[in-house]
């Protein structure tokens, strides 16, 4: 029988199972495909906190969504057209998430009475009328991987681990994609440690793949055009190697050596990870024995003359706030990154929040003025934290970057930049002797002197203790003091001058101007422009910078008769906006550890428009 | 083996006084306290190491100990209570060329940054340590300290200090400091000296200096830095000599099973401990520094251990210039043009 293939234009793929069970890597797997074929594709891992909690548990599933599509898109999907489940827990968490008449691939061996019972059903949902309204293809996965895989020697353990590629062959086939990019993929990721993988990963690969070719279970299969991109050269990146390349590439463009030091925490760990590859670029990585330590290193190097920066997220960076402050006050050039995740305390950490905004305003003792920079998706990391670099440098003074979990780890693709079209970082060293002083600043800037130990003539002390105008000095001269605060106030405000315009998406005036920043940027977007299509006046204006904010943006706000701030927290930037601006700024908040799904904005935009 | 300064730091001829080495700042310690000393001598052996003035960084923390650096006509950096091995260790290895130098205290050092400094020791950076040891809080005016003896009578112990002391040369030891030195702020030559091992020794060299403290605990170390006492009290460690004390050297430290007891030296000091500050192994090291627990015993001062491990610099050098030999220098539009990519016409 010939099979039907139907175009479509988009689709949705939640894979999910045990942590153990291999879902985010056949869903970085299927993303790495539909990527090279031209689809735009959005992600969203959501995994458990625990490496492997119980086999079967509620507590163990861990999903990948995929969203591809041959129109541009913004988000990872709010609901799936395909839900792969690999055990009844998997199908319970994540079953509201499939559309009515979705797809829903389960693995049948694993419905047995025991995950049953530690899933919490007390009826098997593959025998009673529970999913009636989906499309329900129960597959003997597990004995379907052993049968494929028994001449090759493998322990039945070691073949159920590759029943994970079993899975992502059916998909390739349902959505009519090469399994060439999966196979060389598999052939590199063994070949140093697990050579004896290779074959059979393979083998189950292709075994699924043909499964649905032939059998009468699938009768049709889907393809998704590819998506119309600006001309350029594409590759797929997640958030946080987004960061890390554009650490990587301020380092190279300045001539400063990156010193990174971090303690690891989920979500920034793959920053300190994926750094630690490069020392050939000269990179040296220090993993310290505390957050304090890792900022401390940092520091260190920033007065030694490197590029410092540290890594962590919200936990970390409240032990880091001290060392940051004598930074600030020693100004010295450092970027602090903060990938958020939902708190406070230890919280959620594996889930998404944008709730760290006020702490990375004010949580530092004294008046101590930081400028802060958000990435708004996983390709824009790159851009944001070189920005960071270069305020860092140029203005002597730490620079917070925020990311988040949900564009750290989500992944799309992204028009590699071209080298020679970076903007210059320029450390400026001091050399000359002459009438040296180390709190004397650049006119227009405000920065001082980067004097680095090792250089004739300049010695000099710094610290934590007030400083003098000009010498530096110790000082506890009132006028003095208030002079300084003041000083490094308007050094951070000067930073306005050099950033661009605020864009405006949409209307530039009328009824209804969506704020945000961070990763929300998506999501918004996409609801604004299913409203445009719609006819009405709506704006998005997405801020990258928040300290200090455009200088346009007051003047911006007056424009519209109503604006409105989502966020993942309960308001921070809209109380930070109506402070600044005396704009009566209504919010639309969610505090869930999750993102926003579009309609869910959407239903709040109508009630504005 | 003697310790040498094999690479690192580089080493000039100039010729300075101790006076190039006094910033115009005035000092502001109490009149009479430990610390003036500490700074006389160390202003007065910089010219003697020969390094040029700019590639030396003094680097603090917080209490009376750590305005040192402002005292110090070199580079520095008064930092945060604690964490001045932390900005050491960035200093250091952003430049291994430069001489780094730590200056902390009791509380600084083995309180609010014991984490810092166990892991200074461990790392072994090339970075110079001394504690200035006054068994109070000073700055803070006068609450027991991490080294203050239990039952101790502060501001914040009327009825007795509850807590054990560190002995932070077995603190050191245990956290694998490859140096580790005891000195008195009332032995200006002692002191130089020990500077100058420290400063030759190449890892983290650590050395604790016994400092009066003349407002808030005046006289504590009185028994080993007077003339009157300090002979019976003290035991000065030579590399290589048994361990003899007194005024004429008449008394000496033998083993008794696993524990030390004091013997008259009259038939010889063959029986006696012998020094061996070079021992990789740490079981003399660790037994003498205990030694200054035990009230019947005296303290021993001068050079514990002194070994050669690399320096975490040094490794960190090697694996960026091996990474470069293996990978090449690291070519910015290769890296972000890697992985699988894909051209839109």
């Amino acid at each position: 029988m010939r099979k039907q293939v139907e175009q479509i234009q988009a689709a949705t793929v939640l894979f999910a199972g045990d942590s153990g069970d291999g879902s985010q890597t056949i869903g970085t797997q299927m993303t790495e495909t539909s990527a090279i074929v031209g689809n735009d594709v959005a992600t969203l891992p959501d995994y458990p906190a625990e490496i492997k909690a119980p086999a079967g548990s509620l507590a163990g599933v861990s999903g990948f969504q995929l969203h591809f599509s041959s129109e541009t898109i913004h988000t990872p999907g709010d609901t799936c057209d395909v839900l792969v489940a690999m055990n009844p827990a998997a199908l319970k968490v994540n079953l509201h998430k499939l559309k009515a008449n979705g797809i829903l691939i389960v693995n049948s061996d694993n419905f047995a009475r025991k995950n049953l019972r530690l899933a919490g059903y007390t009826d098997n949902p593959l025998e009673d009328d529970s999913l009636t309204k989906y499309q329900v293809f129960p597959v003997e996965l597990t004995k379907l991987t052993r049968k494929t895989l028994e001449s090759t020697g493998l322990g039945t353990k070691d073949m159920d681990r590759c029943k994970n590629f079993f899975a992502l062959g059916m998909i390739l086939w349902l959505y009519s994609r090469p399994m060439d990019h999966t196979i060389r993929w598999i052939k590199s990721r063994f070949a140093a440690k697990y050579p004896e993988f290779i074959e059979p990963n393979i083998l189950a690969l292709r075994a699924g793949n043909t499964y649905c070719e032939a059998t009468e279970q699938f009768a049709t299969s889907y393809e998704v055009k590819p998506a119309k991109f600006a001309p350029g050269k594409y590759r797929n990146i997640a958030g946080n190697t987004s960061t890390v390349l554009g650490l990587v590439a301020a380092a190279h463009q300045s001539g400063l050596q990156l010193v990174y030091g971090s303690y690891p925490i989920t979500p920034a760990s793959d920053i300190l990870h994926g750094l630690a590859n490069y020392r050939n670029f000269g990179i040296v990585t220090m993993q310290m024995e505390d957050e304090i330590a890792a900022v401390g290193v940092a520091i260190g190097a920033a007065f030694s003359g490197a590029l410092g920066v540290t890594g962590s997220s919200g936990p970390g960076l409240a032990l880091k706030s001290e060392a940051i402050n004598l930074a600030m006050i020693t100004e010295l050039p450092l970027v602090v990154c903060n990938i958020q995740r939902a708190g406070p305390s230890t919280g959620m950490p594996t889930k998404t929040e944008q709730a760290d905004l006020l702490q990375m305003f004010y949580g530092r003792n004294g008046e101590s003025p930081l400028p802060i920079l958000a990435a708004r998706r996983p390709t824009d990391c790159f851009e944001t934290v070189y920005e960071a670099c270069r305020i860092a440098v140029k203005y002597r003074t730490p620079v917070i970057f925020l990311s988040e979990l949900y564009i750290a780890l989500g992944a799309e693709p992204w028009q590699i930049p071209d080298v020679a079209d970076l903007p210059k970082i320029e450390p400026n060293f001091q050399n000359n002797v002459n009438g040296f002083e180390p709190y004397t600043r650049d006119a227009d800037t405000l920065a001082r002197p980067w004097a680095k130990p090792g250089t004739p003539g300049l010695e000099h002390r710094i610290g934590g203790l007030e400083k003098s105008d000009i010498t530096g000095n110790v000082s506890y001269d009132a006028e003095n003091h208030e002079k300084m605060v003041s000083i490094r106030a308007e050094k951070v405000k000067r930073i306005a001058d050099e950033i661009p315009p605020t864009e405006i998406f949409g209307a530039q005036e009328g009824n209804l101007l969506v704020l945000g920043w961070g990763g929300t940027f998506g999501t918004i977007r996409t609801v604004v422009e299913n409203k445009l299509e719609e006819g009405h006046a709506i704006g998005h204006a997405h801020l990258r910078h928040l300290n200090p904010f455009p200088s346009d943006l007051g003047e911006i706000l007056k424009r519209f008769k109503t604006v409105l701030i989502p966020e993942l927290n309960s308001g921070q930037l809209r109380q930070l906006i109506r402070n600044e601006f005396l704009v009566d700024a209504i919010g639309l908040n969610k505090v869930q550890g999750q993102p926003f799904q579009v309609f869910e904005l959407e239903s709040k935009i109508e009630t504005y428009i | 083996m003697k310790n040498k300064k094999s690479s690192g730091i580089p080493l000039g001829v100039p010729t300075l006084t101790p006076k190039d080495f006094t910033s115009d700042q005035d000092e502001r310690w109490c009149p009479g306290c430990g610390d003036y000393s500490i700074l006389a001598q160390t202003r007065r052996i910089m010219p003697e190491l020969g390094i040029p003035r700019e590639n030396i960084v003094f680097i603090s923390g917080i209490g009376c100990s750590s305005r040192f650096p402002y005292y110090m006509n070199t580079y520095g950096f008064h930092t945060i209570h604690g964490r001045a091995p932390t900005i050491a260790s960035g200093v250091k290895m952003a430049n291994p060329d430069l001489s780094v130098w730590v200056i902390t205290g009791d509380g600084d050092a083995l309180s609010i940054g014991g984490n810092h400094f166990i892991h200074l020791l461990r790392r072994n950076f090339d970075i110079n340590v001394l504690l200035f040891n006054n068994r109070i809080y000073g700055l803070t005016k006068g609450q027991y300290s991490p080294t203050s003896e239990q039952g101790k009578d502060t501001k914040s112990s009327p009825f007795g200090s509850l807590e054990a002391p560190f002995n932070p040369i077995s603190l050191a030891l245990a956290a694998g400091a490859t140096f580790a030195a005891r000195s008195l702020d009332r032995d200006p030559e002692h002191l130089r000296s020990i500077i100058k091992a420290a400063f030759e020794h190449k890892g983290t060299s650590f050395i604790e200096i016994y400092q009066n403290c003349n407002e808030f605990n005046d006289k504590t170390f009185f028994l080993y830095t007077e003339k009157d006492t300090k002979a019976d009290n003290t035991v000065f460690l030579e590399h290589g000599e048994p361990l003899l004390f007194g005024k004429e050297h008449e008394k000496g430290i033998r083993l008794n099973g696993f524990q030390p007891e004091v013997t008259t030296v009259t038939n010889g000091t063959d029986d006696l401990i012998v020094h061996d500050q070079y021992a990789e192994n740490t079981t003399l090291a660790n037994f003498l520094a205990r030694m200054s627990d035990m009230p019947e015993m005296p303290h021993p001062i001068g050079i514990f251990r002194s070994v050669q491990h690399t320096c975490y610099e040094d490794m960190m050098t090697d694996q960026i210039a091996s990474a470069k030999q293996q990978r090449g220098e690291g070519d910015l539009e290769a890296l972000l043009n890697a992985g699988n990519t894909w051209v839109v016409e």
